[in-house]
C-alpha cells in the first residue's frame, strides 16, 4: 500500500508550514541585502576581531575594543560585581569602551514574565538602544543573556516579517532615529571566550585547585542556537564552549554533572513572585546534583537570572538541611579575581548570598584581610573624604 | 438506596468553571484563538508534532506542575480551542519561559507560542492574567517608567526572606554600597543604571506609540493611570502633546 500522501496533505491544509527556524544560515548576510535595499542600517565591525566557531560552522566574528556596553537590570541592580568585573577585565586588556546612560532595559525580563508588551515594542526597544550605540560608533557588547537572546529573536523577526520592519522603521522616525542593527549580536560571555588566552596571559593567581562546574544560560545557546559559540576542543562541541573554554584556559579543574541542560528554574516571573518553584528547582535539579555529581568549590555561569537563582536559592534549603552550600559567580568575576583583581572592590562579593569564602581561600585570598581594605574605603565615604570611589581606588 | 438531589449538577454534565473561572461561549474562544493564530510570529512557532515528548523531559515546569509544552504544541495544532481556553486560563503561567522546549526535533518552539498567548490573556484582561501578575504592579511600574527592571531599593528582607541575611546588609547599607562601585553610571539606588532624561522620553513613546501602555489598563486599571500620568507629564515637559 502506498502512503496516502495527498489525502494526508488535505488533512493537514489548515496547516501553513513556515520556514523552519533553524534555516536562516547566516544572518549577516540577510541583514546586509536589506540595508542594500535601503530598509535598514547595519553596524559594521570595525575593529580587531576574533574569529569563533558557532553552532552549525558559521563564523562568528567578535570586536576587541571600542565596544558599546549594553548594561544588564539584574546584573546592575543586585549582582553589580558582575558588570564591574566585565569593565575591569577590559581596562586591564587596554581596551576601550563607553559605557552609556542612552541605554534602555531589554526589558525581556518582564515581558517573558508578565507578556505586558508586544513584538513591535520590543522590537522598537532592541532597535532604539542599537540606534543609540551606532550615534557613538561603539560597537555593542549585550551583558545579559536574556537580552542576548531577545535581541537575536528581534532579528529573526525583523528579518522574516516586512510589515514589522516598516512599523519599527514608523517608530524610529518619530524618535528621530533609523532602524539600526549590529553586524553581529555579541554577549560579553562571547567576548571572553575569544580573549581567553589574552586573560589567561594576565593570571596572577593559580585556580588549578578550584573544582568549578558550569550552568550554562538557556536564553544563550537555546534561543537562536546557531549564533552560540561551539568548539569542538570543549565537550567535543557538544555543549556551548563559553565559560568553560574560559575556565579550562584559566587551569581551573572543570567538572561535568548530568543535569547542565536544565534552566536554573529562574522562571522570570517565579523568581519574583513565585519562588517556591525556583528554589525548589535550582536546588534539587541544579545544586544537589553538581553537589552529588561533582563536588564543585564554585558554580561559573554567565547570566543575570542564573547567578541570582542558583545562589540566592541555597539559603532556604540550606535551613532544610538539603545538600547546598556553594559558592555562585559569573565567570566574569572568576576571571577578574584570577587576574588579580580584588573581591569585594571590584568583583563585590559581599552582594552574593551563598558562601564564596571557601573558594576564595582556594585562590590564595585573603578574604578578612580584603574586607577590611573596603571597609576602610567605606569609611572614607562615610566620613566624606571622597564622594564616589573610582577604578584608581580600586586597583590602588 | 441513592437519590438524586436535583440541586446538584450531574457528574456528566461539563463543569460550569474552566480552572476555577467562569466559562464563555465557543465564540469568545475562537476569537482569542484568532488573535494566537493571526500573531505574525505562529507559524514560525508551530510546525506538527511527533509526540515525542522532549520538549517535556526537558521542561522544567513539567516537573513541578501539571504542565505540558507538547499538550500546548498539540492544542495549538489541532487548533482545539476549547483546550487552549483552559490552557489560556492556567497552564500558560506555569512555564518558565526558558526555551528548553526548542530542543523539539520538528522545531516547534512551544514556549514562543505561550508567549503570544499569554500577551492575548493580557490584552483581553483574562482573570488569569490579572492572578497571575497579582504582586507583580511594581515591576511593571519600574521597568516601563525608568526603563530598568529591578533596582538595588527592591533588595529588601521583607520582600526577599529566603534570600538570606546578605539582604538585609545590602539594604542597610546600599547608599555607601552603590557610592562604592567603581562605574560613574551605578551610584544609582532607585535604578539598575542612570538612565538619561532623553532616553526616558524616547522609552515612552514607544510604550505609547506600540500599544504597550494600553495593554496594562486590561489587568491593572490603577497601575495604567499612574503610569499614564508619570509619562503625559515628563512628554509634556518636552513639549511633546499626545
Amino acid at each position: 500500500m502506498t502512503i496516502p500522501i495527498e489525502a494526508l496533505k488535505r488533512k493537514k491544509e489548515h496547516f501553513e508550514r513556515g520556514e523552519d527556524r533553524r534555516a536562516l544560515e547566516d544572518p549577516r548576510a540577510e541583514l546586509l541585502a536589506l540595508e542594500e535595499r535601503g530598509e535598514l542600517v547595519v553596524q559594521k565591525i570595525d575593529h580587531d576581531a576574533v574569529a569563533v566557531p558557532t553552532k552549525y560552522g558559521r563564523e562568528k566574528r567578535i570586536q576587541k575594543a571600542h565596544l558599546w556596553h549594553h548594561k544588564s537590570c539584574g546584573q546592575c541592580g543586585h549582582i553589580p560585581g558582575y558588570s564591574t568585573s566585565i569593565f575591569w577585565v577590559m581596562r586591564k586588556l587596554g581596551y576601550d569602551y563607553h559605557d552609556p546612560r542612552d541605554q534602555t532595559s531589554c526589558t525581556a525580563w518582564n515581558y517573558y514574565a508578565s507578556a505586558t508588551s508586544n513584538m513591535a515594542a520590543q522590537a522598537a526597544v532592541a532597535v532604539r538602544n542599537f540606534a543609540a550605540a551606532n550615534e557613538t560608533g561603539y560597537f555593542p557588547l549585550i551583558h545579559c543573556g536574556t537580552s542576548y537572546g531577545h535581541y537575536k529573536e528581534v532579528r529573526e523577526e525583523l528579518i522574516r516579517h516586512p510589515e514589522l520592519r516598516a512599523e519599527v522603521r514608523g517608530i524610529m522616525a518619530k524618535l528621530g532615529k533609523q532602524l539600526v542593527l549590529p553586524e553581529e549580536i555579541v554577549h560579553y560571555s562571547e567576548w571572553f571566550y575569544a580573549l581567553r588566552h589574552e586573560i589567561a596571559a594576565k593570571q596572577v593567581r593559580d585556580v588549578s585547585q578550584v573544582k568549578v562546574t558550569v550552568h550554562p544560560a538557556c536564553h544563550y545557546y537555546k534561543l537562536v542556537e546557531g549564533d552560540a559559540i561551539y568548539d569542538p576542543d570543549v565537550y567535543g562541541g557538544q555543549r556551548t564552549a563559553v565559560v568553560t573554554g574560559l575556565a579550562q584556559a584559566l587551569g581551573a579543574d572543570v567538572r561535568t554533572y548530568s543535569t547542565w541542560f536544565d534552566c536554573c528554574g529562574f522562571g522570570f516571573r517565579h523568581i519574583l513572585v513565585q519562588r517556591d518553584f525556583t528554589r525548589s528547582f535550582a536546588t534539587l535539579r541544579k545544586i544537589e546534583v553538581m553537589k552529588e555529581e561533582a563536588d564543585p568549590d564554585v558554580v561559573l555561569t554567565h547570566d543575570t537570572g542564573c547567578v541570582t537563582t542558583l545562589d540566592k536559592s541555597q539559603f532556604a534549603a540550606k535551613a532544610h538541611d538539603r545538600n547546598v552550600g556553594v559558592g555562585v559567580m559569573s565567570e566574569a568575576q572568576f576571571a577578574a579575581l584570577a587576574m588579580g583583581a580584588h573581591p569585594y572592590k571590584v568583583c563585590q562579593l559581599h552582594w552574593h548570598s551563598a558562601d564564596y569564602r571557601p573558594v576564595l581561600e582556594k585562590m590564595g585570598i585573603d578574604w578578612q584581610q580584603a574586607w577590611a581594605e573596603f571597609q576602610a574605603d567605606v569609611k572614607r565615604l562615610e566620613n566624606g573624604e571622597k564622594r564616589f570611589l573610582d577604578w584608581d581606588d580600586v586597583d590602588g | 438506596m441513592t437519590t438524586t438531589d436535583a440541586s446538584q449538577p450531574d457528574a456528566h454534565y461539563k463543569a460550569p468553571n474552566v480552572a476555577g473561572y467562569a466559562d464563555v461561549p465557543l465564540e469568545e474562544k475562537e476569537r482569542l484563538f484568532g488573535q494566537v493564530k493571526g500573531d505574525a510570529r505562529f507559524s514560525d512557532y508551530l510546525y506538527g508534532c511527533y509526540e515525542c515528548g522532549i520538549c517535556v523531559a526537558a521542561c522544567p515546569s513539567a516537573r513541578f506542575y501539571d504542565f505540558s509544552p507538547r499538550r500546548i504544541a498539540q492544542a495549538a495544532a489541532r487548533e482545539d480551542v476549547e483546550l487552549i481556553y483552559q490552557q489560556m486560563q492556567e497552564d500558560i503561567w506555569e512555564c518558565s519561559q526558558c526555551f528548553s522546549c526548542l530542543r523539539c526535533p520538528r522545531g516547534n518552539n512551544p514556549g514562543g507560542i505561550i508567549t503570544i498567548m499569554r500577551e492575548v490573556a493580557v490584552s483581553n484582561g483574562l482573570a488569569s492574567a490579572k492572578e497571575a501578575l497579582v504582586g507583580y504592579s511594581r515591576i511593571i511600574y519600574k521597568i516601563m517608567s525608568t526603563g530598568t527592571q529591578v533596582s538595588p531599593d527592591m533588595l529588601q528582607q521583607d520582600a526577599f526572606p529566603d534570600w538570606g541575611p546578605e539582604t538585609a546588609d545590602v539594604s542597610a547599607n546600599l547608599d555607601l554600597w552603590r557610592r562604592a562601585l567603581p562605574p560613574e553610571t551605578l551610584h544609582t539606588t532607585t535604578t539598575g543604571w542612570a538612565v538619561s532624561e532623553k532616553t526616558l522620553i524616547e522609552l515612552y513613546l514607544i510604550w505609547l506609540h506600540t500599544g504597550s501602555l494600553d495593554m496594562i489598563a486590561e489587568v491593572d486599571a490603577s497601575l495604567h493611570a499612574i503610569l499614564q500620568e508619570v509619562m503625559e507629564e515628563r512628554l509634556e515637559d518636552e513639549g511633546i502633546e499626545l
